[in-house]
């Protein structure tokens, strides 16, 4: 009932509309005000001036009162460049934005439509032509030359001790893997190992796998290199790191990585910010799924010491998931025990593995 | 079929009686199987409009979820039905159904089909002097492909699985796996189907559009002396004949991942407990075909809107356009450039960053064209005597939107810079100014401006100014905002921020979007009005209602197939003699001799003289109907 109501309450406003539209016209044309150029020129005119000035000084006054809102605090090595690369980019184009829009705006007021004028015949002027082509070329160059140089910085090879860790993405959770403090080394994968449990699709006749342990958390040491490995298992993902200034695109198929160096931890951004509740996150910035915007992955820099702590508090893959060690060779299951940090007294009691056959 | 006539110009007007053949044709072959341009130019408008509503209508649900997630949307569920979850929000996966389709339809079925396959069409040989295209069957299939094309891509809103939702770009594995998403179903095998149609039709078009530029002008008609309309759609058409058949083969081979069992996108994948048996492909593979078109896309979308603006500042700054050599050089430019620069929206998806390196490099070298344009625009609006048309007004939007959403590019085209910004709403906001709405504005500048010639009437003025304010305060108050949101690093295609703590914020920006964007739909509906009105009850228009210098005007008020009912006017001079010093009026269009003009001539001009008067001899290539 109430649609209806409203219903025909629109209807009657639009035909009053359109009323009002009749109405003009033909008054319009009673009057005659069929000149070559409108008094709307003028009205026209003055609403571009109107709107540069607003425009221009909202975007300044918003830009500047809310800084705080739209800027993420930085906790990378690279984050402070890229981000100042930025900076020196928006003053720029702030600068050269405003000067072209007040020149157009101001024009357009300046020179309205006045019939005792006749426009100026001019149609170029081949020194004011190379001006503006050069300059904008001597900027974007210089700006060129300064992202070169930070792009290679950023994906060049990361140091030889920086603290590795693969991130999975599936639709629609992340996974860390951590090389384990035994080896410091990621064990092989083979995606057709994957099954339910062996989500990582784990090779455990690589001896490295052994000490592998997951997280369904990214912890990151403070002050030390860290190298993101990275890759997919159903669909494209992104890796986003936001107060990092860290993204990368997760492809089934193959590894991407990428290298930061955490500055703050959890704690010190927490008081810098005044906010105890502070955490940072980890998101998804590739299209994957109904689930995209839910691939929420909690972030923990701590103290090295700290986390080298929880590293060693973590039981590795194999620890939790005993029934795999069938899956070891029979000549390394007793290293994989000592290395996977499983109680070699109860070897006896292990259960057999269902077996998972590779092409289900 | 069109056959080519050779005489002087002494006999021209024996000529006549053969151009007053009029198509005596029944309704199916004048208005729906049609082979002139001009009717088939109305065809690819109303279609693109059409296309236009519903994107943008598409574009406004997802934004009432985004500006208002806790509203109900039960009111929409007699028209969406089970897309609306029972507690009366959008289902995730229709979101992202909507924002593929909402990209798609925009994209390609507005600003390249609507736009070009409109302007092209009907100013191409209005504007060079030709009776039709090249061919006019070609021209009539190209429409009726994109017709097939739409109807496949609309009929996959109806399906159970939904349509495609893989995002425009359909990135692999996401829109070739039915189990990552529903949509990619038959929706995305109908969304490739209509897309394969769709590039079809844009090639047929193309191939006309280019032949008729060159082999078809009119006497005089020099490369030097046409409009940048011309030049800008012939630029159009080389690029899309270039780059469409990339998108045809991505297409092809997606189709072959998706039914035949082949990897060439797909490796390594473990879905819904299941190993895939496919190894070896990669999906940056498609990334590097798709964007081989998606970028020069941008350009097929935005140079005839600048075409099409640079004629409207000219003739209403009453001014010769600034620069037209530089404007055509940086169009060309512009396309050159266009191809090599794809490989910048993928600067973080894993591709070798060295490659990363050279494309950030070609990428800010395209700023300078574009720059210059700006430059150009705003130097013609200089000393000029503005007469804000609505056409005017939008054209002038173009200029302000395609710098502030150009200026955004030179961010997100530095890669290093771009690491935090890429798939941002940063991103949203740059493509949505620089692309979306400046070729947009370009689209309404041109029906405003050629409407008369189109429909010989004339379209409201207050409507139309009505129209221009609420659209361009609206547009700049749904896209401005977005840059914050995007430096704050929200992240696109998101239903929703709220599992994220970084992403709490800007509940108010959002919803500030959200209310514009309403605002701004709505005010279409103002155009749409108007439009529809003025088609039947708009004041007759005058010959020539925008004291304009091209050829177009030179037609009938309701041009018949062959466009000139005499002879074809031989063109002498270039497109912008606007307020010629020393003239009687302030245009000359370009069919008005020098010998006509002395008073205003500049002294090479007067050289010219001479040859117009001796090339008596000179052979006139006619195209003549039977």
């Amino acid at each position: 009932m109430m649609s209806i109501v409203i219903g025909l309450g629109v209807l009657l406003v639009l035909a009053i509309l359109y009323m009002i539209f009749r109405i003009s016209n033909l008054v319009g044309l009673v009057k005659g005000s069929e000149g070559k150029v409108d008094p709307y020129n003028k009205i026209n005119a003055f609403l571009f001036m109107v709107f540069s000035i607003g425009s221009l000084a909202g975007f300044f006054w918003y830009s500047y009162v809310h800084f705080d809102g739209y800027t993420l605090p930085i906790a990378s090595n690279h984050g402070k460049i890229t981000d100042g690369l930025f900076w020196i980019t928006m003053g720029i184009t702030v600068f050269a934005f405003s000067i072209i829009s007040v020149a157009m705006f101001w024009f357009t007021y300046k020179y309205q439509y006045n019939e005792n004028r006749k426009a100026e015949f001019i149609s170029d002027n081949h020194k004011l032509e190379i001006i503006w082509t050069i300059i904008p070329a001597i900027v974007l160059a210089l700006l060129i030359f300064r992202g070169l140089r930070v792009w290679n910085d950023i994906t060049g090879p990361a140091s030889a001790d920086a603290e590795v860790i693969e991130l999975v993405g599936q639709q629609f959770a992340w996974t860390a893997r951590y090389p384990g403090v035994k080896d410091k080394q990621l064990g092989l994968v083979n995606y057709r190992l994957t099954d339910a449990s062996n989500e990582f699709g784990l090779d455990l006749t690589d001896k490295n796998s052994f000490d592998d342990f997951k997280s369904l958390e990214l912890h990151l040491p403070v002050g030390k290199e860290v190298l993101l490995k990275i890759r997919a298992k159903d669909v494209l993902h992104s890796v986003f790191l936001p107060h990092f200034r860290v993204k990368m695109d997760a492809v089934p198929g193959m590894i991407t990585q990428f290298k930061f160096t955490p500055t703050l931890t959890t704690q010190q951004m927490r008081d810098k910010l005044g906010n105890p509740k502070f955490n940072y996150e980890m998101a998804c910035a590739e299209i994957c799924g109904k689930g995209h915007f839910s691939m929420r992955f909690p972030v923990f820099v701590d103290e090295p010491e700290v986390f080298e702590k929880w590293k060693a508090s973590q039981d590795s893959w194999l620890k939790q998931n005993p029934d795999y060690l069938k899956r070891v060779p029979a000549e390394l299951r007793e290293a994989a025990m000592i290395k996977a940090g499983i109680p070699l007294d109860n070897a006896g009691a292990i259960a057999p593995v269902r077996t998972v056959s590779v092409n289900q | 079929m069109a056959t080519t006539n050779i005489h002087t110009p002494s006999d021209v007007h024996h000529h006549d009686d053969h151009e007053h053949e009029e198509h005596h044709g029944n309704f199916w072959t004048s208005y729906i199987f049609c082979q002139d341009h001009k009717v088939i130019a109305k065809q690819f408008l109303f279609t693109g409009m059409a296309w236009a509503l519903l994107g943008g209508i598409l574009s406004v649900i997802f934004r009432i979820q985004l500006g208002f997630p806790e509203a109900s949307l039960e009111w929409i569920r007699p028209v969406l039905g089970g897309w609306i979850t029972p507690e009366g929000k959008i289902d995730p996966e229709f979101y992202l159904a909507m924002v593929t389709m909402h990209g798609t339809i925009m994209v390609f079925f507005v600003l390249t089909a609507g736009l070009s396959g409109t302007f092209s069409n009907f100013l191409i040989p209005l504007q060079v002097g030709a009776r039709d295209m090249a061919s006019g069957f070609m021209n009539m299939l190209s429409y009726w492909f994109f017709f097939a094309s739409s109807c496949v891509m609309f009929t996959s809103f109806f399906l159970s699985t939904g349509p495609a939702a893989g995002g425009w770009t359909v990135y692999p594995p996401l829109s070739a796996l039915p189990q990552a998403i529903s949509g990619s179903g038959l929706g995305m095998t109908l969304w490739l189907v209509a897309m394969a149609l769709f590039i079809v039709s844009t090639l047929l078009g193309g191939i006309n559009y280019i032949t008729t530029v060159i082999n078809l002008r009119t006497q005089g008609m020099a490369f030097t002396k046409m409009p940048l309309t011309i030049w800008a759609f012939l630029f159009t058409a080389i690029i899309g004949l270039l780059s469409f058949p990339v998108l045809f083969s991505a297409a092809l081979l997606l189709i072959f991942d998706r039914s035949f069992g082949t990897s060439f996108f797909l490796s390594d994948i473990y879905i819904a407990g299941e190993a895939l048996p496919n190894q070896g492909g990669s999906p940056i593979l498609f990334q590097h075909l798709f964007w081989f078109l998606g970028h020069p896309e941008v350009y097929i979308v935005l140079l005839p809107a600048l075409g099409i603006t640079s004629e409207i500042i000219a003739t209403n700054s009453r001014k010769p356009i600034f620069g037209y050599k530089a404007m055509v050089g940086s169009m060309l430019f512009i396309a050159i450039l266009s191809f090599v620069v794809w490989a910048h929206h993928m600067f973080v998806t894993g591709m070798n960053p060295f490659l990363g390196s050279i494309f950030m490099l070609l990428t800010l070298i395209i700023a300078v064209p574009s720059a210059v344009k700006i430059f150009n625009y705003v130097t013609t609006l200089w000393k000029g005597n503005i007469r804000f048309t609505p056409a005017m007004l939008f054209s002038i939007g173009l200029v302000s939107f395609f710098l502030t959403g150009g200026i955004t590019g030179i961010f997100l085209g530095n890669s290093a810079v771009d690491i935090q910004l890429h798939d941002t709403y940063f991103v949203v906001a740059h493509f949505h100014l620089v692309m979306g709405s400046a070729s947009f504005f370009g689209m309404l500048a041109g029906v405003y401006h050629w409407f008369p010639k189109m429909f010989g009437r004339m379209m409201d003025d207050r409507l139309g100014y009505i129209h221009f304010w609420i659209t361009f305060v609206g547009v700049y108050m749904v896209f401005f905002p977005m840059h914050y949101i995007g430096i704050a690093g929200f992240p696109r295609r998101y239903y929703s921020w709220t599992n994220f703590e970084t992403f709490s914020g800007f509940t108010d920006l959002n919803m500030l979007v959200s209310v514009a964007a309403i605002l701004t739909l709505s005010a279409q509906f103002i155009f749409l009005f108007n439009f529809i009105y003025s088609i039947f009850r708009g004041k007759t228009a005058p010959a020539n209602p925008w004291n304009s210098n091209t050829l177009e005007w030179t037609t009938p008020l309701h041009p018949k197939h062959g466009n000139w009912p005499g002879a074809i006017p031989t063109v002498y001079r270039w497109p912008y003699d606007y307020s010629k010093p020393g003239a009687k009026e302030d245009f000359i269009p370009q069919h008005i001799p020098y010998s006509e003009t002395p008073e205003s001539n500049l002294p090479y001009e007067n050289e010219q003289i001479k040859l117009e008067l001796g090339n008596g001899g000179a052979i006139v290539v006619e195209d003549k109907k039977h």
